[in-house]
């Protein structure tokens, strides 16, 4: 198995940059995400490392060979597409062949792996079906086997779930995960979808405009993103930019302005150290804070806000509230755990607390700009003025 | 008494305009077979069933040679018109192809310019040409208009063509002749069969060009059958006309079995 490595790759589409200058290595057998909104760049970047886009500039190496000048039928990768791509004038099983057929593999072998394919991906009751005859998660199926038949040393799958519904694709991402797992080679998997990266990728690299962003493992991404809008991106966060005002050991402290010239102080470890009298950026994932109407006693690496509840959305498995302080809407998950939080649940506009650990609020070196935000952080959220009817009815 | 309501009065006119229409369209065809078995000189009487006009077919050496020419023309003109229009439209494809629309506009000119116009500029070149008008110049006349058709039918299969199908081709390592041969000639197999039969049945059909292009001593079927009512001789021509139709019923039976088992083969 060979590593794969991305030098220096870029696209231009009449003009655009749709990959700039792109730098990336993936390592033997990871399965790894292009994650990133539309018009990112991560299909272009896909389909240069399949063979169907001529980069403007770059190489592409698979272990030592440099696979660029190659067309996509001599490249060692194989392809999961969107739409699936089945041949619908063939059978399951001659879709699943086809790849064989054209190296002029002999018949008994083709009948051998073939049928150990489908068995792979629990298709075998199917074969003899026609592409428009199957479901969309048998499709899917069958599109695997396809590739994977080619024993490729990469597999690339460009948003192989976006035409599956909720359920299935739940389902399929297991499945895709135990593949990835029997077969154990590189995989690359293409998503605009934050939830799809994380649970699948080992790494995962988040794009925007032609660049990548910020690449690592899921977790690292989502508990310390690097720039606001990877921040944005993965999950959702609250933005609060603040001057910073001292720094102590670990810790900085930052004034934040409430907009009617009164402030508040947040407290935070950081990674970088900023200079005092800077304007930074705080990343406060929603569910790290607490939300209380009585005054909790907290210690020194707590941080401390008031605000009053702007609105109350009831989601189930927990509750956002958005509650403001001065001229910030800060969001604030908060899990249906009885045992926590005893009282009456809370009301519209009614005065809380907000407090979070230190180390949560996450320092990003870089202020907020409405442009570069990702269209899908920028949530709008329907304002449920009467919650009671929401809540109090039901509970 | 229960009223009509506004949909069922609809759907009976609907019933009784489409009844008339079928009946104004088949009736002159009935009426055709019909009398091919009159053993009468006239159309206007029925004198009793008679199988003599059509063995007075078999015998006739001028019917047997035009059918034999139509044929030959037909088979010909269809085989390289649709060569052609598959290769035109493949061409076509390359939206960035430089003059793409002009070209197109070309295509259609054939389908709107009246067939007296195509048949006297092409007898006219052909006799500046100084060319002998015979077979050959029919077989080119004849590519001439099938070939627009033929082009604009493969080119409406090419239309909805899905091409990430081509991309999974030469993904699964299928070379780019081989992607052709095994994926996208037989999606569009259709469109070429179509194609084909079109260009087929105008050629068999044609008249007007034909009567300008051919010249003495080539008739096809349309020609001979025209020059023997101006001779008064309608008969053996309804017996004629009734193989005809035979022949043409045949062939649409034909070609839905094709094309069933072209869904399933392919």
């Amino acid at each position: 198995m060979e590593e794969i490595r991305i030098v220096n790759i870029s696209k231009e589409f009449d003009g655009f940059m749709a990959v700039d200058g792109v730098d990336l290595t993936i390592k033997p057998g990871e399965l790894f995400s292009f994650l990133g909104p539309s018009g990112c760049g991560k299909t272009t970047l896909l389909r240069m490392i399949a063979g169907f886009e001529t980069p403007l500039n770059g190489n592409i190496y698979i272990g030592d060979q440099d696979i660029i000048e190659l067309p996509p039928y001599k490249r060692p990768v194989n392809t999961i597409f969107q739409n699936y791509s089945l041949f619908p004038h063939m059978t399951v099983w001659d879709n699943v062949a086809f790849g064989l057929k054209v190296r002029k593999t002999p018949l008994p072998e083709i009948k051998e792996r073939v049928s150990e394919m489908l068995d792979l991906v629990k298709m075998s009751d199917q074969h003899s079906k026609y592409p428009d005859q199957i479901s969309g998660g048998q499709k899917q199926r069958v599109a695997i086997a396809r590739a994977l038949i080619n024993k490729p040393e990469v597999l690339l799958l460009d948003e192989p779930l976006a035409a599956l519904d909720l359920k299935l694709r739940q389902h399929m991402l297991i499945e895709l995960m135990n593949i990835h797992d029997a077969v154990g080679i590189t995989f690359i998997y293409v998503t605009h979808d934050q939830g799809e990266a994380m649970s699948i990728s080992d790494r995962v690299a988040v794009m925007n405009r032609g660049k990548i962003v910020q690449e690592g493992p899921p977790d690292d991404i989502y508990e310390r993103p690097s720039s606001i809008f990877s921040a944005y991106f993965i999950g959702e966060t609250n933005l609060i930019t603040g001057e910073v005002i001292g720094i102590e050991d670990e810790y900085v402290q930052l004034k934040c302005p409430m907009g009617d010239g009164e402030f508040f102080e947040i407290d935070s470890t950081f990674h970088f150290k900023p200079e005092i009298g800077s304007q930074i950026t705080v990343s406060l994932r929603p569910e790290k804070i607490a939300i209380s109407r009585h005054k909790p006693k907290v210690e020194d690496d707590i941080n401390l806000v008031k605000g009053v509840i702007e609105d109350i959305l009831y989601l189930g498995s927990h509750t956002q509230y958005i509650v403001t302080v001065g001229n910030h809407n800060i969001r604030v998950f908060s899990q249906h755990k009885r045992v926590y939080f005893d009282d009456a649940a809370l009301d519209w506009e009614e005065e809380v607390w907000l407090f979070w650990h230190d180390t949560d609020s996450w320092l990003i070196n870089e202020l907020p700009d409405e442009d570069r935000m990702p269209a899908e952080g920028k949530a709008h959220f329907p304002k449920f003025k009467k919650h009671s009817s929401v809540l109090g009815d039901r509970i | 008494m229960r009223r009509f309501t506004r949909g069922q009065f609809f759907k009976g006119m609907n019933l009784t305009v489409f009844t008339f229409a079928m009946l104004f369209l088949y009736i002159p065809i009935l009426i055709l077979v019909i009398f091919s078995f009159n053993d009468a000189r006239i159309v206007t009487s029925w004198k009793g069933f008679t199988f003599k006009y059509y063995l007075q077919l078999l015998d006739n050496v001028a019917i047997r040679q035009a059918f034999l020419n139509t044929m030959l023309i037909a088979g010909l003109s269809t085989f390289i018109s649709t060569l052609l229009g598959l290769l035109t439209a493949l061409g076509l494809e390359n939206k960035k192809l430089k003059g793409r629309r002009g070209f197109m506009g070309l295509l259609y000119a054939p389908l709107v310019i009246p067939d007296i116009l195509m048949g006297v500029s092409l007898a006219l070149l052909f006799n500046f040409l100084s060319v002998n008008t015979g077979m050959w110049t029919v077989l080119i006349a004849h590519i001439t208009f099938c070939v627009s058709y033929a082009v604009i039918v493969i080119q409406s299969r090419l239309e909805g063509f899905d091409y990430s199908l081509i991309e999974a081709a030469m993904d699964l390592g299928a070379k780019p002749a081989t992607t052709f041969f095994k994926v996208k000639l037989p999606l569009i197999m259709p469109g070429v069969i179509a194609a084909a039969l079109l260009s087929f049945t105008l050629s068999i059909d044609d008249f007007i060009i034909t009567f300008f292009t051919s010249g003495r001593g080539f008739d096809t079927l349309p020609i001979y059958v025209e020059g023997t009512i101006r001779r008064g001789t309608i008969t053996t021509i309804n017996a004629l006309s009734t193989l005809v139709i035979g022949f043409t019923l045949l062939l649409v039976v034909f070609t839905k079995r094709v094309r069933k088992s072209l869904i399933s083969t392919f």
